[in-house]
């Protein structure tokens, strides 16, 4: 997994609310048994008529060439819906590091850490505060201090994040080489709970 | 202090609490199908770790195979390969695969109850979201992403931050033709698609006491669609009467020594709640969704929303963007609005149950010339039980085809697609964009409500056809 300290970057704003798993990567694109190349369908209904990839609609945000960036900011509620694990590669193999929201959907919440993608969940009036700034502005998100600043006002806001998954995102840790560290532990859990 | 039942059973399966970080917790029973595995098959094997319990994994083909001519090769090259790729990689690692052709192949979770493998107690997960209905059994039950699966094949245990713990007591009887997709509609309009965001769900009180474990099933199957990251019904008679003698239920001593550890799988009474809430079974209609959340739904009676009743601009963009995809009016009335589509399925609605309630309104009729339909039943037992009960028949001269099982139209992931801008009543648990195909206008609703459109081929308040 890659690790993530720092990051200054300009932001594309997403202003929709319950933005769902279905939006985020449509099932048809389920199909495949790898984990790469799901970026150039991130959004895909979202982005194009018909399914055209020469047809951009341009009103939606991705499409809009003022805006980019390693940060995406949406409204509340993102990745509500299933738990495919799809949806956070596809961000993650879009370009983005950073997910901004004032709420976040659980399975959705665990599987962008699960991938070196970091939610930071703030306030409904700091997301506002980013709504309001425009294509140029940046933010900062210092993860060691677990704050996120909008650069052009100075506005800054501190982040919730557990410890342990501080620690693995900040050195590119996953949780998959910390249980197989812990076999024999659980191998005696098993002695007594399958009794 | 009281346990709640969630705390009794989170507590057993805790093999390790992270400081400041999540709890390590033992997963009693994996379920895999052929679209969230493959990657976390190559990630173990890329890892050189062998899958450390197998034996308590169960694979089944579902999401993405045909519901007609299951016989023949998959004819989509990806789904194929797809479902190929299970086939393989199950052979490879000793892991239990009911494929298509098995008889105990069928939706991951019509089958996991259906074959007695979910059972009070136990921790359960599954790369899928709607893995919440086992809770239904009083057990631990959630949807997982498929690091937690590969998590799961390296360790069988999944790191989990312990969720908040809210109770719903539904008390009262329900109206004839409110049934148990209603309650969970019902709850979903309430308190919204995040309502329960942070929490697992305790259904309790005498409305669900009285329920059927299918329909017990739907609710504790929806609980995700409010963000909850599970939902729970303490076991009971009702419970142990439909798992006994299920092919993997405990059986002779077995069973009789399993009883006596569910009958402790309760709330205590002076347990507390983070949240609860309270509803009167009474107050519930049969209800339909108009939006393209879950959360946004009414009375087959009712009206939509209207402009005026949104103070905050972001949620009255949602909703003029919920309006313009659904081609609906705020302010409107639904009833009697034409439908093209009728889906009966999925793991919300698949069940033998409800096709008994389908059969039952549809009996001795014809469907509506307008209406087309995908009838899918859950598993390949359900088809097997509506042949033995003759409830073919019924569909047959009805002039409706039942097809094979599958997820079908539920994720629109096979050829079972709706149309774009048709409307589709659907027994599914999902409304959003595009869920049921690119444009298709999802209307999600009881397996009665959906007879009785197959009558009328309208929006139609079942109490009408049945009073």
């Amino acid at each position: 997994m890659q690790s993530l300290q720092k990051i200054t970057s300009r932001f594309i704003p997403l202003r929709i609310e319950n933005v769902d798993t279905d939006q985020i990567i449509p099932a048809r694109f389920l199909k495949a048994t790898t984990k790469e190349g799901f970026g150039k369908n991130l959004f895909r209904d979202w982005r194009y008529e018909n399914d055209d990839e020469s047809k951009p609609k341009t009103d939606f945000v991705l499409n809009q060439k003022q805006f980019s960036g390693e940060i995406l900011v949406a409204a509340k509620n993102f990745g509500c819906g299933s738990s495919r694990e799809h949806a956070a590669w596809s961000i993650q193999d879009y370009g983005f590091k950073v997910v901004v929201s004032s709420f976040f959907a659980d399975i959705f919440k665990n599987n962008a850490l699960n991938n070196g993608v970091l939610p930071v969940t703030v306030s409904d009036a700091f997301l506002q505060a980013i709504f309001a700034e425009g294509a140029d502005a940046t933010l900062s998100i210092d993860l060691e201090k677990q704050t996120i600043t909008i650069d052009t006002t100075g506005a800054s806001e501190s982040f919730e994040i557990n410890a342990y998954k501080k620690t693995c995102m900040l050195n590119g840790y996953d949780d998959i080489d910390y249980l197989l560290s812990m076999k024999e532990e659980i191998e005696q859990f098993e002695l007594n709970h399958n009794k | 202090m009281g346990k709640t039942i969630f705390d009794k059973i989170w507590d057993k399966h805790v093999v390790k609490i992270i400081e400041g970080g999540p709890s390590v917790l033992y997963i009693d029973k994996h379920l895999i199908h052929e679209v969230t595995s493959p990657q976390a098959f190559t990630g173990i094997e890329k890892r050189g770790a062998p899958l450390f319990r197998p034996k308590q994994i169960v694979a089944t083909a579902d999401h993405n195979v045909p519901t007609m001519n299951q016989h023949l090769p998959i004819a989509d090259q990806l789904s194929k390969f797809q479902v190929d790729t299970l086939i393989e990689n199950c052979k490879k690692h000793g892991v239990e695969l009911y494929g298509l052709g098995h008889p105990n192949q069928g939706i991951v979770h019509v089958i996991g109850p259906e074959l007695g493998i979910t059972q009070p107690g136990m921790t359960i997960v599954c790369g899928d979201s709607h893995t919440s209905t086992h809770g239904a059994f009083g057990s631990i039950a959630f949807g997982i992403g498929t690091s937690e699966v590969e998590m799961v094949f390296a360790a069988q245990c999944v790191m989990q931050t312990k969720p908040k713990v809210m109770r719903i007591n539904i008390e009262g009887s329900l109206q004839n033709g409110v049934v148990s997709k209603d309650i969970i509609l019902y709850i979903i309009a309430k308190i919204s698609a995040s309502g329960a965001t942070g929490y697992f769900v305790e259904y309790a009180g005498s409305a669900i006491r009285a329920l059927s474990m299918e329909a017990r099933m739907t609710i504790c199957n929806m609980s995700i669609e409010m963000g909850a990251r599970g939902g729970m019904i303490a076991p009971d008679e009702t419970t142990y009467a439909y798992m006994k003698g299920r092919p993997f239920a405990p059986q002779g001593e077995n069973w009789n020594k399993k009883l006596i550890e569910w009958k402790e799988l309760y709330t205590d009474a002076d347990a507390k709640f983070d949240l609860e809430i309270n509803i009167n079974a009474a107050d519930i209609d049969p209800m339909i969704t108009y939006g393209t959340n879950p959360g946004m739904g009414l009375s087959v009676q009712g009206k939509l929303p209207t402009m005026e009743s949104f103070t905050d601009a972001t949620e009255k963009q949602n909703f003029e963007k919920a309006l313009a995809y659904m081609g609906l009016e705020a302010g409107q009335s639904l009833l009697g609005m034409p439908v093209q589509y009728v889906f009966i399925g999925s793991c919300t609605n698949s069940r033998i149950e409800d096709f008994r309630l389908v059969a039952s309104i549809i009996k001795g009729k014809q469907k509506n010339a307008s209406v087309k339909t995908l009838i899918v039943p859950g598993s390949q037992e359900v088809a097997k039980q509506i042949k033995a009960e003759g409830l073919d028949k019924i569909f047959t001269a009805a002039g409706i085809e039942i097809r094979q099982a599958g997820c079908s139209a539920c994720l629109g992931m096979n050829e079972d697609k709706i149309p774009a801008g048709e409307y589709c009543i659907s027994t599914s648990n999902r409304n959003f964009e595009g869920r049921q195909g690119a444009g298709a206008r999802t209307l999600l609703a009881s397996p009665l409500t959906a007879a009785a459109a197959l009558l009328t081929g309208k929006i139609t308040d079942i109490r009408e056809i049945l009073n």
